[in-house]
């Protein structure tokens, strides 16, 4: 029988090699972030209070560009709206723990710890204190991201213009999304919602962030249909 | 106005997280809905590549020489088969910086 410490550990471990990829991703976050014209303090309050590396971008390059706060937040929302995914699958596993620990530990869910937690829940889903090693994984990911991000800020500051660092915001997306250019539906999908995103960019309020997404969920939609 | 965003973006963004945990029976999902929701990255994600590398600081389309175009698919070729966040990133980057100040 493992004890929670132990638990925790596990869940550190598996989660260890995303390090790779999460602190990076912090660091180049916090100077686009700078980049973008915010200044520290906001462009770190981000990763506090949001804490979901894509969608912060994304608020961040929106609201530099013009665009409304609601455009900026519905897109926030429209980005994390796959953390329902998580915490429906994970709602199983955490079922009979106190409403706190609920609330606690649902701050930590992200990307990375998911992924990794899930595996481990599914495996030993009768096992005492389980969740830990989901708070394992969620709060090294928390952490990492915070520093990280506070690294980025630093070297955005010092980081000259010349360099076009914001060429670095569609290349961090498309690394996130590489490995689903291998399936044919996603690959359609992604290619009908890019070309709208090119075609409404001037739309009024920026709302092409909205209009595009539809519409290639519209394509998935009809993909679903002929599928079947 | 900047900070009420942060925050609402940021009550919004817990909601997603804890929603399902807490609040709502996760069955009121339809098994469609969750299919939907998986294609969410692939929809949003390049509606940010594709204008951030085909158009310009003015919104207008670049030209086929643009450096971006060429940064992008040294990017999409590396990660295709490397499969590694960072290098992928790196290379593109790498190549866009090649063709500014090197070529």
């Amino acid at each position: 029988m493992l004890s929670k410490l132990q638990i925790f550990k596990l869940g550190f471990f598996d989660v260890a090699p995303h390090l790779l990829s999460v602190v990076p991703f912090g660091i180049i976050f916090g100077a686009i972030g700078i980049e973008l014209g915010f200044d520290p303090i906001m462009t770190y309050a981000t990763s506090l209070i949001i804490f979901g590396g894509a969608s912060q971008i994304v608020f961040l390059q929106l609201l530099s560009g013009g665009a409304s706060s609601l455009i900026a937040i519905t897109s926030v929302a429209v980005i994390n709206s796959r953390h329902l995914l998580y915490g429906a699958v994970l709602s199983e596993y955490l079922d009979k723990l106190s409403l706190i620990k609920k609330l606690f530990i649902s701050y930590f869910i992200v990307d990375q710890g998911f992924a990794v937690s899930n595996i481990y829940l599914k495996k030993n889903s009768e096992q005492n204190f389980n969740y830990y090693h989901l708070m394992g994984s969620g709060i090294v990911l928390w952490f990492c991201w915070q520093i990280a991000t506070i690294i980025g800020i630093f070297l955005g500051s010092i980081v000259p213009d010349e360099l076009g660092l914001k060429f670095a915001i569609p290349l961090t997306f498309i690394a996130i999304i590489i490995n689903e250019l291998r399936k044919l539906d996603h690959l359609i999908v992604m290619i009908v919602s890019g070309l709208s995103a090119t075609f409404f960019y001037n739309a009024p309020f920026k709302s092409y962030i909205l209009i595009s997404p539809l519409i290639g969920l519209f394509a998935a939609y009809l993909i679903l249909k002929i599928k079947k | 106005m900047t900070w009420t965003s942060i925050f609402i973006a940021g009550l919004i963004t817990y909601f997603t997280r804890m929603g399902m945990i807490t609040l709502i029976d996760k069955d009121i999902f339809s098994e469609n809905f969750r299919k939907i929701l998986n294609y969410v990255p692939s929809v949003v994600f390049p509606s940010i590549i594709f204008p951030g590398v085909l158009l310009d600081d003015y919104g207008s389309l670049v030209t086929i020489l643009d450096p971006k175009i060429y940064g992008a698919l040294t990017a999409i070729t590396v990660g295709y088969f490397s499969r590694n966040v960072i290098l992928t990133i790196i290379s593109g980057l790498a190549s866009y910086w090649l063709l500014i100040f090197v070529l």
